[in-house]
C-alpha cells in the first residue's frame, strides 16, 4: 500500500487540493445562496418565498449527480464552455445551499418572533431588524448544523470523478487502474477523505455540545 | 407500541432473504464443470458499445458481435441446450466481476495486454482492432500526434489512455466511465477527439453524422476472451470453440454480418488474416 | 420539438420506467434495513455499553466521513475478496445501508438525547425495566422528533441511488444514460425526464411522512 502512496504521490496530492479547492468555493457561494434563500423564505412577501421555496424543494429533490451531469453535459451545447471542475462546482454549490437555506432558516424560526417585534418597536426597519438582530443570533445557533452540511459538501464533491473533475475520487480510478491495486488504492483516498472530514465532524460535534 | 415491533421485524426478515440470495456462485470453484452442470454460460459483456453490445431499449435484450460470438460457443462448448446468460459490465467493473466469481468469461472488447495477464487470462484473440480518433467532420486532427496541446475523451480503465500519452504526450486526456459519457462530452466540446478501438468508434459514428475516423490505427488491440486466473479448463474450451467456429465459417460469417459495409473498417484486418 | 417527441416514445419511457423501478426498489429495501440497523446502533451508541459502544461508534464516525461513492467501491471490489459474491443490486443495497444506517444511528443516538431524562425516570419508578422504558415510553418519543431528520436522511437516499450507476446497477440515470449513449440527440429530453421522476419520487416521499407525522404511527 505505501508503494502506491509514494509511486502516485503528486496525483494523489493534486487530487487532493482540487478537492479542497473544490469544496471551499462550493462552500461560500452555497453559504452566500443559502442565507439569501432563507431570508427569502421567511421574508413578509409572498412571491419571495415561494420563489425560495420552489428552489429549495428543486434542489432538494434531484440527484446531485443529476445537476452536476446537467451542467457538464447540457449547459455547454448552449455555447458556454465548463470544464468539469467548473461543472461539478456549480452543481455542489447549488445543491449544497438548498440544503444551507433550509438549515439556516430553522436558526432564523428558532431565534423566535419576539426578537423582532422588539426590535421593531425601538424604530428598526424589518431590514435592519433581520440584519442586525436576528440573523446574527441565527447564525450562531446554527454554526454545528451548517459544519455538518461542510462535511457533506466535501464527501459530495466526489461527484466530479464522473465528470472528470481531477479531485481525489477522480485520481483514484485512475491510479486504481494504472496499478491494478483496487481495493487499496481506494483505501488511501479514504483516508485523504478522512483527514478533512473526521476533525470537522468531531469538532462540530464538541460546539453542538458546549452550544447545548 | 406494536407498531413500532412490527416495523422492526419486517426488515429483518428482507436482511435473511438477501443473505440468503447473495450466497450462490463460489469464485474459487472450476467453472467449466459449474457451467456444465448449470448448462449456462455467464458471459460479461457491454451494453454501450454499437456493433460489439448494445442494448436495445425496445426488447431489453443486449445485440452485438460479440453477443452472437458468446451464444455461438455456448452452443459448442456445451451443446444444443446450452443457455448463454449475459452480464452488462464496463471497462472498470470486468475484471473484479471476473475475480469475485459473477461472471464465468467476459468477452467485451478486451485487449489482451501484459498488465492484465497478471490478472486474468486470454484466450487467443477473436478480433484484431486498432485504436483511432474520432473527430467532428470540420476538425483540424488528422492523426494521433495533432493531438499534441489538445484534449482528448476517453474510458477509465482502457488502454486508450496510456497510449495517449505515449504517441502525444503533449494531450491532454479526460476520462469517463463509459462510451456513451465520453461520446457525450465529447459532444459537449469537453475535448477535441474521442479515442478508443476503431471498431467502437465506427459504431459511434455510423449512428451520429457529423462525426468521422482520423489518422488510421496506430495501435493493435487484439481481444481475447477473458476468464479468472486459473479456469484452465475454462479456457481451453473456449480456445477450442473458438478454433472450431472459425474452422466451419461461422466466425466469418458473423464477422461479415456486423462490419462489412461500416467505413474506415476492413473486416479481414479485424480477422486477423493480414497478420 | 420533434426530438422531445421521438425522445419521448413509449418505447423510451417504458425503458426509464424499468430504471425508475429499480431505483424505487432498491431505496425501499435500503430505507427499510438501514433504519432497522440505524436504531439498533444508535441505540447501542447511546446507552454506553464499555467498549462496545466505543468501537461501534468509532465505525459509525469512520464511514459518515466517507464519500458514498467510496463505500460503493468497497462493497463491489471489496466484499469479493472475501468469499461474499455479490451483484450490481446486492452491493448497492449493502453499500446504502451501510451508509444510511450509520447517518440513521447519528439521529437516533442524538433523538434519544434529546428525550426528556424525566421520561426514563418516571417510566422505571412505575416498575419498568431499562429495556421496557426504553422500548415503550423513550423510543417511541425519540423517533417522533426524528421523523423531518430521518425524512431527509431517507431522500437523499433515493437520491444516492444514481451513484449505483458506477457500477451498473440498471437504476433510472444509467437507463437514460443508454438512451442518450445510442442517440445523442436524446441528451437534454433524457435530463429533463428523468430530473422530473426523481422530484416526484422523492417529493411525494417527503409528503408521505408529513402525513405520518401529522397522523401518528
Amino acid at each position: 500500500m505505501a508503494k502506491i502512496l509514494v509511486d502516485n504521490w503528486p496525483q494523489f496530492i493534486h487530487g487532493f487540493w482540487n478537492t479542497v479547492w473544490c469544496s471551499l468555493i462550493a462552500l461560500f457561494f452555497s453559504l452566500l445562496l443559502g442565507v439569501i434563500f432563507a431570508l427569502m423564505e421567511v421574508a413578509p412577501s409572498k412571491l419571495a418565498s415561494a420563489i425560495a421555496h420552489i428552489y429549495i424543494e428543486i434542489f432538494r429533490n434531484i440527484p446531485l449527480l443529476v445537476i452536476t451531469m446537467i451542467f457538464y453535459l447540457v449547459v455547454p451545447r448552449s455555447g458556454i464552455k465548463m470544464s468539469g471542475f467548473a461543472a461539478g462546482t456549480i452543481g455542489l454549490a447549488l445543491y449544497s445551499s438548498a440544503f444551507i437555506a433550509e438549515t439556516v432558516r430553522a436558526g432564523i424560526n428558532s431565534v423566535g418572533k419576539g426578537q423582532m417585534e422588539g426590535a421593531r418597536s425601538n424604530g428598526m426597519t424589518y431590514n435592519q431588524a433581520m440584519r442586525y438582530v436576528i440573523l446574527p443570533q441565527a447564525l450562531k445557533i446554527v454554526i454545528p448544523p451548517l459544519g455538518n452540511q461542510f462535511v457533506n459538501l466535501i464527501k459530495n464533491s466526489s461527484v466530479l470523478a464522473f465528470v472528470a473533475g481531477f479531485d481525489l475520487m477522480y485520481e483514484a480510478d485512475t491510479i486504481a487502474f494504472s496499478s491494478l491495486e483496487t481495493i487499496n488504492t481506494y483505501i488511501i483516498v479514504g483516508v485523504f477523505y478522512l483527514i478533512l472530514t473526521l476533525p470537522l465532524s468531531y469538532y462540530m460535534r464538541y460546539l453542538e455540545k458546549r452550544l447545548a | 407500541m406494536k407498531k413500532i415491533k412490527k416495523i422492526l421485524v419486517l426488515p429483518l426478515f428482507i436482511l435473511l432473504l438477501l443473505a440468503v440470495s447473495g450466497c450462490g456462485r463460489r469464485p474459487e470453484g472450476n467453472v467449466y464443470t459449474q457451467t456444465k452442470e448449470s448448462k449456462t454460460i455467464y458471459w460479461g459483456v457491454k451494453a454501450d458499445t454499437r456493433l460489439f453490445g448494445l442494448m436495445n431499449i425496445k426488447t431489453g435484450k443486449i445485440e452485438g458481435f460479440e453477443i452472437d460470438l458468446a451464444n455461438a460457443l455456448t452452443k459448442q462448448i456445451l451443446g444444443k441446450n446450452g443457455k448463454a446468460e449475459f452480464v452488462q459490465t464496463t471497462p472498470k467493473t470486468r475484471i473484479p466481476l471476473l475475480k469475485n466469481g459473477n461472471i464465468d468469461a467476459a468477452i467485451a472488447t478486451m485487449t489482451i495486454t501484459p498488465e492484465r495477464k497478471k490478472q486474468v487470462d486470454f484466450s487467443t484473440p477473436y478480433f484484431n482492432a486498432g485504436q483511432s480518433l474520432l473527430v467532428k467532420d470540420d476538425s483540424d486532427i488528422k492523426n494521433i500526434r495533432d493531438l499534441n496541446g489538445k484534449t482528448a475523451v476517453a474510458v477509465k480503465g482502457t488502454t486508450a489512455v496510456a497510449n495517449v500519452k505515449k504517441f502525444a504526450p503533449k494531450a491532454k486526456v479526460l476520462e469517463y466511465d463509459d462510451y456513451g459519457q465520453a461520446f457525450a462530452a465529447l459532444k459537449a466540446g469537453q475535448g477535441q477527439a474521442m479515442t478508443t478501438d476503431n471498431g467502437v468508434l465506427a459504431g459511434i459514428a455510423s449512428e451520429n453524422p457529423g462525426y468521422k475516423l482520423v489518422g488510421g490505427t496506430y495501435t493493435t488491440e487484439p481481444y481475447g476472451i477473458a476468464v479468472n486466473k486459473g479456469q484452465n479448463d475454462m479456457l481451453k474450451q473456449i480456445n477450442k470453440a473458438l478454433e472450431e467456429l472459425k474452422a466451419n465459417g461461422t466466425y466469418h460469417r458473423l464477422v461479415v454480418k456486423w462490419f462489412s459495409g461500416i467505413p474506415g473498417f476492413n473486416v479481414k484486418e479485424a480477422e486477423g488474416l493480414n497478420g | 420539438m420533434e426530438t422531445f417527441i421521438h425522445a419521448y416514445s413509449w418505447i423510451d419511457i417504458r425503458f426509464l420506467l424499468q430504471g425508475l423501478w429499480v431505483t424505487i426498489y432498491v431505496s425501499l429495501i435500503s430505507i427499510a434495513l438501514s433504519f432497522v440497523i440505524g436504531i439498533i446502533l444508535g441505540f447501542i451508541r447511546y446507552v454506553n455499553i464499555k467498549y462496545v459502544s466505543a468501537i461501534v461508534g468509532f465505525i459509525i464516525d469512520i464511514i459518515r466521513n466517507l464519500p458514498l461513492l467510496l463505500i460503493i467501491f468497497f462493497t463491489y471490489f471489496g466484499l469479493p475478496e472475501l468469499g461474499l459474491v455479490t451483484n450490481p443490486t446486492v452491493a448497492s443495497i449493502i453499500a446504502l445501508v451501510v451508509f444510511e444506517g450509520a447517518m440513521v444511528a447519528e439521529i437516533v443516538r442524538s433523538g434519544i438525547g434529546a428525550v426528556d431524562p424525566g421520561q426514563m425516570e418516571g417510566a422505571r419508578s412505575n416498575g419498568m425495566t431499562y429495556m421496557q422504558a426504553m422500548t415503550h415510553v423513550v423510543l417511541p418519543q425519540a423517533l417522533h422528533k426524528m421523523v423531518p431528520s430521518l425524512l431527509s436522511q431517507f431522500v437523499s437516499l433515493v437520491k444516492d441511488t444514481s451513484l449505483a450507476t458506477i457500477i451498473v446497477l440498471p437504476e433510472l440515470l444509467y437507463h437514460a444514460q443508454i438512451i442518450y449513449g445510442q442517440n445523442s440527440t436524446y441528451l437534454i429530453p433524457m435530463y429533463i425526464i428523468i430530473a422530473v421522476m426523481y422530484f416526484i419520487v422523492c417529493f411525494s416521499l417527503s409528503m408521505f411522512a408529513n402525513h405520518l407525522q401529522k397522523t401518528g404511527w
